[in-house]
């Protein structure tokens, strides 16, 4: 199979995690429209790892999802604390620092 | 011997800082400790007398180097001290009439609480006025010349609780600074002329510099001695200066300070000599003053402001003859010494009388006083008739040598001179009359002071009777002593040289002009006030009566002049800073406050909006990227 | 290569950290272990910089004692300190100023029904500090200024300089913001906060410029083989011609730095921050500003304006002195319109600081020899000036002059210490400040005359203004609020009698300062290439006169 079409799923993943990101409210889903995001990279990297036969792309794929286990671990912890104060994980509440 | 110049100005310098320090452990008798010191000081003054007088005329100015003050490179400025013939008849002056007047302010201030502080400054102002007259160079001298402008300030403003005196001491000293600015200026000139200021290398270089540098030094030397000295244009402080202690305005406004101004002329005579547009200028002044302070005399019914119009008078006629040059000097000096006992006894006599009569000061309230206070009478009569200048007291050898000079200045100048300084005797003769009359003659117009008590006269205690007694006794022999084969003249000759001048009229001419002018001026005075009653409430008078009573309009003049336009300037400036400077500032920090809470609107708090701002901020990079690189 | 330079500068920066740590708590007892650890260091530093300052040899070389320790080495930054007689002069005053200002502010920082009721509001610097801590933090910022103003004097590189010059203001702001006057109403925290902001903002952009000159000066520095900070290295360089700028460069670099020093010495028109500062802070901390920190800017100056740029600082000279002759007048008219006594003696400030840059900028050695010594005496009079204008402001609880009368009667001995303040401000002679005013003038006069005589017209103004304030506040019938005014504690005399001795003493014999600082003067004179205006008939002939 093509190596590209790799590509293509991988940016339609991205789009969809991008899309989701701006339009969607609740803290989750947003959360998880930005693992969609990194995880449409990852997808790219490991690509052009096998399409250039370097292992470069596939290093940097998991130093990726490092980041983002560590991201999830405080992300998640951050929206836990949210809720329990605010009652709602919805991004549009949280606006203290808007002056 | 020369080691005890410093101790001069050593002994009531301590004394000053003793009772300032010493705190109310002196209370009890700090006073004496002061006359002591300064006691001391006039005996020290005696010791180097008699050093001196046992040398010969050209070996007599002796100096002494005590350490380098101010060492920078080029400008040397050393505390170091000349003592010749000039600095020693000051020295005699200030601390023999200084003692006096110690001994005089021991029963005046008896019943003062804060007679400590007020003997500590009359022994700072011996201190500062035996420094001015010893220095060995300007910029000493300039530390004596502020000191006693400090002490006068703290002396004049001692009844602080009064307002009136406290403006007076502050407007004495600001006044003063004005002419201390003249001085600091000719100090510079001076370094810039000569690279020095110490009095020999200034006056050996004086024939060097070019006339136009002379005058200019000149006159800013004549601009310190016009605000020491009391002189037009800066005279206003002198009469104000009348609210301190009596024996403050014998001491310093009367016998010494005040006549710093021509100890400075009189110093600095190797460049006025050489400057005979300044000494032109310094001879105007004299001549303005004389009339200015004697017609200001004539109005006035507070005995002390009366006699500050005598006393600025007086100082009128030493800086018209120390202008004169060589003619002069000496005989501004001699009138300066002979002034120096007669007023400080008139000024003792005033402030006897003031004790006498709860501290009343105006003389239509007095009248009839000869029976009650007879030494004070026969003190203040004397020195009354010194003043006028009565043939064979001391005012009168004193004050013929100078018109006699004024008349040898040659020209019509010297008329002008010689006339001025004549009308200047009748008009003394008539205002001191005045005073005689309306203080010891006539009825008694005694006044209830603020609290209703009637006046008791009584004549005043020995402490302050004796220092009367002996400046009477100076004020009738000094002159003739002086006179006596020209004493005083050879003494001071070899320091301030001595020209004769040809006058137009014979000495003896003079002499007797003299003599009917101050007659006429005593018989005016007897018909206006002696022969008819004199009313207690002062009539309106001739509108030069007026001016006069309001020292001819000087401080209405320098207030219009000065102040209102420095208080406008003040004004505008404050709120220049205020509004103008940090107005553009504050202006400034509000421009980017309110542009910043405009853009502060962006921050709309939605995560969303953020996103989006990224996501779009991203594909513009991308795709500027991607055409840069297409092109 | 001996320490002692850096013990100098470490011991009051160990003595801030130490104090700040001291266990914290409103009771007497803590906040005396508190102020006594404070002032015992303040005591150390002084003996510190006193044993520099007796050290330096004025005969010897240009920079002493000097130390280097590599920093950044890529940019060839080293820490690197040594005295020259104005640095070792003027961190000796810091350090005599500061166990002084101590002493006048021992309760400045109490908390307590006392101390300002400022709540702690969060645009209030006060909610910085809790109030457990303020006597903590108060003393521990003290310590820090002396701790970076003694290195801003001892400095030989200027990256260190800079850095030091710019980190000073951080705890001056808290100092500020954070301790006011007791005498402040309701709108004291709002009028402190402007107050700190306005010192924090003009100085930080003062500074910034500067290190835009400073980084320029490097690029050009490096590009000709001089990649260093280090000021002796430079400016030799510059001496012998090695490091040249072009005309244009070396005119922005010296505006660079002098805009930095103008707006911290302060200079017209850059002085607005100066009388908010001085009026709203403590008396103790308006000691801090102008008669310590201000000093750096004015030391700058000298050192670095001059010593790198001698061609730039003639151009600019004829200019830099019109500013500082209007600052003159200015100050001393603006003094005499003020109704604030501490903003009085503010802007009395700026007259006298326009005093100092008049005497840097003649070119005399008279006029820097009299500017450095101006430094120092005008440090000491206003101190003394400033810190019993403090402790009338303290008991009567207003600043205005118009709620003070015949203080004099029932508090002889404050007025007394006051008046000989005010003398001195006036510059009487016999006084400190009258022979560094009188030098800084001859040696105007001596180059530019006119100028010199403006300038005089400030002896005047400033008799009129420090007269005015005396006999307002002084003299007159005592005002009913005044009764049972209580003269002088033994502390408050213990504060002011060792600055009235020395205004005194250095007005007598200023000849141990003199000989200290010739040597460094005639140093920077022959870097700029100057010499004295000679006297147009030198006494050559009759030279026995000056030499008895």
């Amino acid at each position: 199979m093509n190596p590209v079409n790799y590509l293509y799923l991988s940016a339609l993943l991205f789009t969809i995690g991008a899309s989701g990101v701006l339009i969607r409210r609740n803290a989750i889903v947003l959360f998880m429209c930005v693992e969609l995001m990194l995880n449409a990279s990852n997808l790219a990297l490991v690509t052009f790892s096998r399409l250039h036969g370097t292992l470069d792309g596939q290093i940097i794929a998991f130093f990726t999802m490092v980041v983002a286990a560590a991201e999830v671990v405080v992300g998640l912890a951050i929206i836990v604390s949210i809720f329990r104060t605010r009652h709602s994980a919805s991004v549009d509440d949280s606006n203290l620092m808007k002056l | 011997m020369n080691s005890l110049i410093p101790l001069l100005v050593a002994a009531p310098l301590a004394g000053a800082a003793l009772l300032l320090l010493g705190g109310p452990a002196l209370d009890r008798f700090g006073h004496w400790l002061a006359t002591a010191l300064a006691a001391l000081s006039f005996g020290f003054g005696l010791a180097l007398f008699s050093d001196m007088l046992g040398r010969g005329a050209e070996h007599r100015a002796v100096g002494q180097h005590l350490f380098s003050w101010i060492p920078v490179n080029g400008f040397q400025a050393d505390v170091s001290f000349r003592l010749d013939q000039l600095s020693m008849t000051f020295v005699l002056l200030i601390t023999g009439v200084g003692t006096l007047i110690h001994l005089y302010s021991v029963g005046y201030m008896a019943h003062d609480e804060r007679r400590r502080r007020f003997f500590a400054y009359l022994n700072l102002f011996l201190a500062a006025m035996l420094l001015l007259v010893v220095a060995d160079n300007y910029l000493l001298l300039y530390v004596g010349w502020e000191g006693v402008g400090l002490a006068s300030y703290l002396l004049i403003g001692f009844w602080q609780h009064k307002p009136s005196a406290a403006t007076a001491a502050k407007k004495a000293f600001i006044v003063n600074r004005v002419g201390d600015m003249g001085l600091s200026i000719a100090i510079m000139l001076m370094f810039v002329e000569f690279g020095s200021f110490a009095f020999d290398p200034v006056f050996g270089g004086a024939s060097r510099a070019s006339e136009g540098r002379l005058t200019a030094i000149g006159l800013m030397l004549l601009l310190a001695a016009c605000g020491k000295s009391a002189q037009v244009p800066l005279q206003s402080w002198l009469g104000d200066a009348m609210e301190g202690p009596t024996p403050v305005s014998a001491l310093i406004h009367a016998a010494t300070m005040v006549t710093a101004g021509v100890y400075l002329i009189t110093r600095s005579a190797a460049i006025f000599n050489l400057a005979p547009d300044a000494q032109t200028a310094v001879v105007v002044v004299g001549a303005v003053t004389l009339l200015f302070g004697a017609i200001v005399g004539c109005a006035k019914d507070d005995i002390k402001k009366a006699l500050a119009g005598s006393t600025m008078s007086q100082i009128g006629y030493m800086i018209l003859v120390a202008g004169l040059g060589p003619i002069g000097y000496a005989f501004a000096i001699m009138h300066l010494v002979t002034h120096g006992f007669f007023k400080a006894g008139l000024f003792l006599g005033a402030g006897s009388v003031m004790h006498g009569m709860n501290d009343e000061v105006s003389m239509r309230h007095y009248g009839g006083l000869r029976k009650y206070m007879p030494v004070t009478f026969v003190t203040f009569g004397l020195g009354y008739l010194a003043i006028i200048g009565f043939p064979g007291l001391s005012g009168f050898f004193s004050k013929d040598k100078i018109i006699e000079a004024a008349f040898a200045k040659g020209g019509t100048e010297g008329w002008i001179l010689g006339l001025c300084a004549l009308v200047g005797t009748t008009v003394t003769a008539f205002y001191m009359t005045r005073v005689m009359l309306l203080t010891f003659f006539g009825e008694k117009r005694w006044q209830p002071d603020a609290e209703g008590n009637a006046p008791h006269p009584h004549e005043s205690p020995k402490t302050m009777t004796i220092p009367m007694i002996l400046l009477a006794i100076g004020s009738v022999f000094a002159g003739g002593l002086f006179a006596l084969n020209d004493s005083f003249l050879t003494w001071l000759e070899p320091v301030t040289g001595h020209a004769e001048g040809n006058s137009p009229l014979a000495p003896l001419t003079v002499t007797l002009l003299t003599t009917a002018c101050m007659l006429a001026g005593v018989g005016l005075s007897y018909v206006m006030y002696g022969r008819s009653a004199v009313p207690v409430v002062p009539p309106v008078g001739s509108p030069l009566t007026r001016a006069a009573r309001r020292d001819l309009l000087q401080d209405e003049f320098n207030h219009a002049a000065l102040v209102r336009p420095g208080s406008a300037l003040t004004a505008t400036l404050v709120y220049f800073d205020s509004r103008g400077l940090d107005g553009f500032v504050n202006g400034l920090a509000a421009t980017i406050g309110g542009v910043s809470s405009r853009l502060r609107r962006v921050q709309n708090g939605f995560v969303r909006s953020y996103a989006l701002s990224m996501f779009g901020g991203t594909l513009l990079l991308v795709a500027t990227t991607l055409l840069m690189r297409s092109f | 290569m001996s320490a002692l330079l850096t013990a100098t500068c470490a011991v009051p920066a160990a003595g801030a950290v130490l104090t700040a740590a001291l266990p914290a708590g409103s009771t007497e007892a803590r906040r005396s272990t508190t102020k006594a650890v404070a002032l015992g260091v303040s005591a150390v530093t002084l003996a510190l910089a006193a044993a520099v300052a007796a050290q330096f040899d004025p005969h010897g070389d240009r920079y002493q004692l000097t130390e280097s320790y590599s920093w950044i080495r890529s940019f060839g930054i080293t820490f690197s300190l040594g005295v020259d007689g104005i640095g070792a002069v003027l961190a000796l005053l810091t350090a005599v100023l500061v166990p002084i200002v101590m002493l006048a502010s021992w309760h400045d920082a109490d908390p307590g029904p006392a101390a300002p009721a400022a709540p702690a509001t969060p645009d209030a610097p006060d909610g910085t500090f809790e109030n457990r801590r303020r006597t903590q933090g108060f003393f521990a910022l003290i310590l820090a200024v002396e701790a970076m103003v003694v290195v801003a004097f001892y400095a030989t590189d200027i990256f260190v300089f800079y850095v030091f010059f710019e980190a000073m203001l951080i705890p001056m702001y808290f100092l500020i913001g954070g301790f006011g006057d007791r005498a402040g109403g309701p709108e004291s925290a709002r009028q402190r906060s402007y107050a700190a902001v306005k010192f924090l903002l003009y100085n930080l952009l003062g500074g910034l410029v500067m290190l835009a000159a400073v980084i320029g000066l490097y690029v050009i520095a490096q590009d000709q083989g001089f990649a260093t900070f280090d000021l002796p290295t430079l400016s030799s360089a510059i001496a012998d011609g090695k490091l040249q700028f072009s005309g244009t460069a070396s005119k922005a670099l010296f505006l660079g730095f002098f805009f930095a020093f103008a707006v911290k010495a302060p200079l017209w028109p850059l002085h607005t921050w100066l009388p908010n500062a001085m009026g709203e802070a403590t008396a103790g901390t308006a000691v801090l500003i102008t008669a310590v920190v201000d000093k750096v800017g004015t030391f700058a100056m000298l050192r670095f304006c001059l010593g790198l740029f001698p061609d730039a600082s003639k151009t600019f000279a004829p200019a830099i002195l019109v500013l500082s002759v209007i600052g003159i007048i200015y100050g001393a008219l603006l003094a005499v319109g003020q109704k604030d006594i501490k903003r009085l003696v503010a802007y009395a400030s700026i007259s006298h600081f326009g005093f100092i840059i008049m005497g840097i900028f003649a070119l005399t050695s008279q006029g820097q020899s009299g500017a450095t010594l101006y430094m120092v005496n005008h440090g000491i009079s206003t101190a003394a000036w400033m810190l019993v204008a403090g402790f009338l402001i303290s008991r009567r609880g207003s600043r205005l002059i118009a709620d003070y009368g015949g203080v004099q009667k029932v508090a002889p001995v404050l007025a007394g210490t006051f008046l000989v303040g005010s003398l001195a401000t006036l510059s009487l002679p016999g006084l400190a400040p009258f022979v560094s005013e009188f030098l800084v003038l001859v040696g105007t006069f001596t180059r530019y005359p006119a100028i010199g005589i403006v300038a005089t017209f400030g002896i005047v103004l400033a008799a009129l203004y420090a007269l005015l304030l005396y006999q307002r506040t002084m003299t007159g019938p005592v005002k009913a609020e005044v009764t049972g005014m209580p003269d002088l504690k033994v502390r408050e005399l213990a504060v002011v009698a060792p600055l009235v001795a020395l205004t005194i003493l250095l007005g007598v014999y200023p000849k141990p300062i003199t000989d200290i600082v010739n040597p460094a003067v005639n140093a920077t004179l022959s870097q700029v290439h100057r010499t004295d205006p000679a006297p147009a008939h030198p006494v050559a002939a009759t030279s026995g006169g000056e030499q008895k």
